[in-house]
């Protein structure tokens, strides 16, 4: 592997300073089961990492009781989320995702944060995150900004970071009391894979007349980048939910999809598992719903 | 650039120089000549190289040296008893059947030890779930699963093994 000189800030300010002192041959690592891979075959070739483990800010995981948010630090591990009670009783669209994520190896090291920022078109981490309406919080020399995480995409493995720019955490609204969400990683196997097709669905029930209040249906390995089937949502908004109108969200998430053929999969057959899965993705929602109230 | 870290392999304290770019398998059998942790792919698919980070299965392929300093780490030579007694789940892979050409054993094994230390009565699919990251070309891994299970009671006996 390429020599390099390892630096471990424990601010983001500091972190900055230091990329700002090395500039084009610096690097940021998270849990670095990504970068490490990338040094090691030549894709990334840094004079300097800099490892952001030591700031202690970026390793927090936290719901405020008192405004509902969700607060989960760039460097939580995806096993610290998937081992979380609370992630698993409040949000299983993340533990759905991130529990599948390469293996426990990786998981006990790689983070949601590093997840992001590779931006693979499968994004695992980033489907959940899209579906919940979440905010990645931006720190870079000018200062911080917010960009939702449905935007934070702009083409495979490339994300709207500035060069300079940490992602420091990503913060998640409160959600309706009567929501369920879910996140199915299809493919041969969960482990050590990328999904032939990710989806993941949330929907939000009115308490009184059981109609839907917010709908999202999210897919990874749709297109270039992780996407938000809007139409599919739009269908769902203000109505009562029923398997037939879940069909027919499913049939116009797969016409919105822009899947295609790759070495994992046909785009046909990506489509009719769009189908199929935001009908059972929507139904888990409900099953969900209806088990808490 | 060079950095002095210490940490605790196998209750023992180390303290040494290593090379920013190092990995931790690349300190543990390379320069302290501990090969009972595999290389396989080297990419952190193959579970080969597993070593217990602080409680935690890790890929010792894709964890820098670097950042072991201050860490409590377990490999597959800190298992058995001084006088050779294998620990439970060495037992149990010998036993069962658990081992053919033996590369992936000492991951199996650690993987196994990172489960069962935090979960001694995992059932079949969290034992499956735990070693997903541990790919095995012999056993098919039936007798692999069955080994984890036939431990698990010699594990919850010797509760500690001889490193904690």
């Amino acid at each position: 592997m390429k020599e390099f000189t390892y630096l471990s800030p424990e601010t983001v300010e500091e972190a900055i300073a230091f990329h700002g002192r090395h500039s084009e041959t610096a690097k940021y690592m998270g849990g670095g089961t990504d970068v490490i891979v990338k040094v090691k075959e030549g894709w990334m070739e840094p004079d300097f990492l800099i490892s952001l483990k030591k700031i202690k800010e970026l390793g927090e995981l936290h719901k405020n009781d008192a405004t509902g948010v969700l607060s989960i630090g760039a460097m939580v591990t995806h096993a610290t989320l998937e081992k979380s009670l609370m992630i698993q009783n409040e949000y299983p669209i993340i533990y759905d995702a991130v529990s599948n994520i390469g293996s426990l190896q990786v998981r006990n090291v790689g983070t949601i944060g590093g997840n992001l920022i590779n931006a693979v078109p499968s994004a695992d981490g980033a489907i959940p995150l899209i579906a919940l309406d979440g905010v990645a919080l931006l720190h870079g020399p000018e200062g911080e900004r917010s960009v939702a995480v449905k935007d934070l995409f702009v083409s495979p493995y490339k994300t709207v970071l500035k060069p300079r720019e940490i992602l420091k955490r990503i913060t998640i609204p409160p959600q309706a009391p009567h929501t369920g969400s879910a996140y199915i990683k299809f493919g041969r196997r969960a482990a050590m894979e990328l999904p032939l097709i990710g989806i993941g669905v949330l929907l939000s029930l009115d308490a009184i007349q059981g109609r839907c209040t917010k709908a999202r249906i999210c897919l990874g390995v749709a297109g270039p980048t992780p996407m938000r089937a809007f139409d599919a949502e739009k269908l769902l908004t203000g109505k009562k939910i029923d398997e037939a109108l879940l069909i027919e969200a499913g049939s116009i998430a797969a016409d919105e999809s822009r899947v295609r053929d790759s070495v994992r999969g046909k785009a046909w057959h990506r489509k009719e598992m769009i189908r199929v899965q935001v009908k059972r993705m929507g139904q888990k929602c409900l099953a969900q719903i209806n088990a808490r109230h | 650039m060079t950095t002095h870290i210490s940490f605790l392999l196998n209750g023992d304290t180390i303290s040494v120089d290593v090379k920013d770019h190092w990995t931790l398998l690349h300190l543990l059998r390379e320069e302290m000549g501990l090969i009972g942790t595999k290389e396989g792919c080297g990419n952190g698919e193959c579970g080969a190289c597993t070593v217990i980070i602080d409680k935690l299965a890790v890929n010792s392929c894709l964890f820098l040296a670097v950042e072991a300093d201050g860490k409590i780490i377990e490999t597959i030579e800190g298992l058995a008893s001084t006088d050779g007694t294998l620990h439970p789940i060495q037992q149990s892979f010998v036993d069962n059947g658990g081992i053919q050409c033996g590369f992936c054993t000492p991951g199996m094994i650690m993987s196994s030890k990172a489960l069962l230390d935090g979960n001694p009565d995992a059932d079949h699919e969290a034992i499956k779930h735990a070693l997903a990251g541990n790919i095995c070309r012999c056993t098919g891994y039936v007798q692999i699963f069955e080994s984890v299970q036939a431990a698990k009671k010699g594990t919850a006996e010797n509760k500690g093994g001889n490193n904690e």
